[in-house]
């Protein structure tokens, strides 16, 4: 098992200059924003269960930009159909990465359904999401980092994490500011119009 | 009757000269021919959900990729939306959705009713601004303000279509 605020290091060392974050509520929010905050961030302090799908909808509508979407195993849980829906799209720009430690951190580290016998990498695999790995150790976490900039086939991954709560690293919580300087970095890396 | 139903297409062309380059849907028997047109049109995105909230997630991050979406669903969808529209509100993104009203007019279907019955008030709790049109003409006027309002003005609109316009669901075939 890895430490997350390692893991996030390790996987974003290598960001390329035109892969999108969608970081989901709780602590992915907080480790990404451990890096810095990033115009090219679009965490999330709420609309649990939406960061997959929000990760869709910019990933076809700018093809040409790779996405990550990068959230904890409780809120990938209550938007697993989000899983169905990417995997009927196959959006050749979307990876989906779940720092997975089997717990609700945001709440006081209650057991998640991961740690009950409930298989992410098999739902999305299920699912269609054909290119589905879990990643236990720095090995394999290196090897997927390598693959962000590269992926051409949606990607679905699990990230084997400690349960354990570093100290947390607030980013702005102000949604219309969030938004308008990513919008800004989109345009900027996509030469994108609306 | 179901030959003389037209306002499916005239949406469809609003949704076109609006520019509107994704649609999110869970398919309903209201919006069936939207549907079709969508999904036969290169130029928009059609994405089937499993749940309405997805679609609500789906459309910001559309706008955040510089593409206008639209959201198609009936009324008990909207009860799944609300969570999720806080998303919406909090980073004033702008939202069409576009909602076939179930539990009032002719309805068979009491289960139906009780979801029907509060669209307008929970959406309007949501903050979303509410029209509801009866006609095929209003229809047509309503959804291209409810467009022009949620794109310049970053705003959530749902238009609520009537009951009468979709006509009476035959239960026995």
């Amino acid at each position: 098992m890895l430490e997350r605020r390692a893991a996030i290091e390790t996987l974003l060392a290598e960001r390329p200059d035109d892969l999108f974050v969608v970081p989901g509520l709780g602590s992915t929010t907080y480790d990404v924003a451990s890096l810095g905050e990033s115009d090219r961030d679009f965490h999330l302090w709420g609309a649990m269960g939406g960061a997959a799908m929000i990760g869709l909808g910019l990933a076809l509508a700018q093809p040409r930009l790779r996405v990550a979407v990068i959230t904890g195993d409780g809120e990938m849980l209550m938007g697993l159909g989000s899983l169905a829906t990417i995997g009927v799209q196959q959006p050749k720009n979307l990876a989906v990465i779940v720092f997975d430690n089997a717990h609700y951190g945001e709440t006081g580290m209650q057991a998640s359904h991961t740690g009950g016998g409930v298989d992410l990498i098999g739902v999305a695999k299920a699912c269609g999401i054909a290119d589905s790995l879990a990643v236990t150790d720095e090995t394999g976490l290196k090897q997927l980092a390598a693959r962000l900039p590269r992926f051409d086939r949606p990607l679905f991954a699990t990230v084997r994490i400690r349960p354990e709560e570093p100290p947390r690293v607030l980013p702005t919580r102000d949604g219309v500011a969030i938004k308008l300087r990513f919008r800004k970095a989109v345009a900027a890396s996509a030469g994108a119009t609306q | 009757m179901l030959e003389t139903i037209d306002w499916p297409d005239r949406l469809y062309d609003v949704l076109k000269a609006q520019r509107i380059a994704q649609v999110g849907y869970v398919p309903d028997a209201g919006h069936a021919r939207l549907i079709a047109r969508c999904k036969a049109d290169p130029e928009i995105r059609d994405v089937v959900l499993t749940t309405e909230e997805e679609g609500i997630a789906l459309a910001a991050g559309a706008w955040l990729g510089h593409r206008r979406s639209a959201l198609l669903m009936q009324s008990s969808g909207v009860g799944n939306c609300i969570n999720m529209l806080s998303l919406i509100r909090v980073c004033r993104f702008p939202l069409v959705m576009l909602v076939t009203m179930r539990g009032e007019w002719a309805e068979f279907n009491p289960w139906q009713v009780p979801m029907g019955a509060i669209v307008q008030p929970s959406l309007k709790l949501a903050d979303v601004q509410v029209y509801r049109a009866d006609t095929p003409d209003d229809l047509i006027e309503t959804a291209e303000a409810a467009c022009d309002l949620a794109f310049a003005g970053e705003l959530a609109v749902a238009v609520l279509i009537s009951q009468r316009l979709i006509g009476r669901k035959q239960w026995v075939k």
